[in-house]
């Protein structure tokens, strides 16, 4: 099982793209798991060590808290740009220290607090575990911490480690 | 009566989107550095895009979409490409 | 004949608000582009437009053309997916070049290298 499919979420993800892309019937069907079968060997061929998500149940409330996000942080940046030069906002680098090392994690919380409009991942060393953020509004620098400290990084936590 | 309600909306849309495109490109234009540059190019991938997906949709065909796509894809290339130019001066070490 | 006549009424009207709100923000994003002065603050001018900017256009076609053409069409969503996934990295990269490429010419105003933890959080 686990030499047949070797990223078995990689592979589902695929034969769910693949059908999106077309229209569904069962040629497409084994065509798509045949084409994601083979690009799951490849990628066991490039990249050796699977991700493990260790509690699914946590994934939809990351998604849900994500979403909030992401509808929040669309209507503050949206009305800061607005009033630039008159609302006096200033932009800021933070730097914050990190917990997670499980690679899968951390880009994870890459992708969530750069998709996620008012933040942008800089820069992260890996020997200090010290990420660092720019985050567009200055005055929500401890906001952010507590979003990235309290929030993202003990689900993900736990969804991984 | 849902005809002018959509042709007003895709319309505008149009044009908004359009007029994201050509402020996108001022500052491809106006840089200053090349990073500036890069961004914004990735940028006005995104906005086109999205402007052939409304275009599609206002003539109700599904052909404009795999334009969209072709774009979405090779934008992300070429932006990763040139970011990890300005990085590191070459893009295959 | 058109083809958005065949559109019913409670489908255009969310179709049309969602066209509206995906349009406005990618607007939104771009002014913000030619307005922002600094290159870390243009960083966030794009994720507007691909987050809710291309959202609410790739739902509103999904919508209408599920509606069109009475089969469920989501072949749009994977332009969705592949923005959502790609525009952060695109970002990270760009972030990390301007930062190494502003630090060897030592501008003012950068965060300090790692290694040291700021002030604040001892």
């Amino acid at each position: 099982m686990t030499r047949l499919i070797p990223h078995p979420v990689l592979s589902t993800t695929l034969v769910v793209l693949w059908l999106m892309l077309t229209r569904f019937s069962l040629g497409y069907l084994i065509l798509g798991t045949a084409l994601s079968l083979v690009a799951g060997w490849a990628m066991s061929a490039l990249h050796p060590s699977t991700p493990h998500v260790r509690r699914w149940a946590v994934v939809p409330r990351l998604v849900l808290v994500l979403f909030w996000d992401i509808i929040r942080s669309n209507l503050a940046v949206a009305r800061l740009l607005l009033t630039e030069g008159r609302n006096g906002r200033r932009s800021a680098f933070v730097q914050i220290p990190l917990t997670i090392t499980d690679q899968t994690a951390l880009g994870f919380l890459a992708m969530i607090l750069t998709a996620t409009p008012g933040t942008a991942w800089v820069e992260y060393e890996t020997d200090s575990g010290i990420l660092t953020l720019h985050i567009f509004d200055g005055s929500e620098v401890q906001h952010y911490r507590d979003v990235v400290g309290k929030i993202y990084e003990p689900m993900l936590m736990e969804i991984f480690e | 009566m849902s005809e002018m309600i959509l042709t007003i909306a895709l319309g505008y849309a149009q044009v908004t989107l359009a007029l994201a495109g050509c402020l996108v490109g001022t500052r491809i234009l106006r840089g200053p550095r090349a990073q500036d540059r890069v961004l914004a190019l990735d940028a006005l991938y995104v906005s086109i895009m999205l402007l052939l997906v409304v275009t599609g949709m206002r003539l109700g065909t599904a052909f404009f979409f795999e334009a969209a796509t072709v774009i979405a894809i090779m934008g992300f290339v070429t932006s990763v490409a040139l970011a990890k130019f300005l990085f590191r001066g070459e893009v295959i070490e | 004949m058109s083809p958005l006549q065949a559109v019913p009424l409670a489908v255009a009207i969310p179709v049309a608000l969602l066209v509206v709100l995906g349009s406005t923000l990618t607007l939104i994003g771009a002014l913000g582009f030619a307005r922002l002065s600094t290159f870390y603050d243009r960083l966030h001018a794009p994720t507007l437009a691909t987050s809710w900017g291309t959202g609410g256009v790739i739902i509103a076609s999904a919508l209408m053309f599920t509606v069109l053409e009475g089969r469920p069409v989501v072949h749009e969503f994977v332009i969705g997916i592949c923005i959502v996934v790609t525009t952060p990295v695109t970002l990270m990269m760009l972030a990390r070049a301007a930062l190494q490429r502003d630090r060897s010419e030592g501008a003012d105003g950068l965060p300090a290298t790692g290694g040291e933890t700021p002030p604040e959080d001892r």
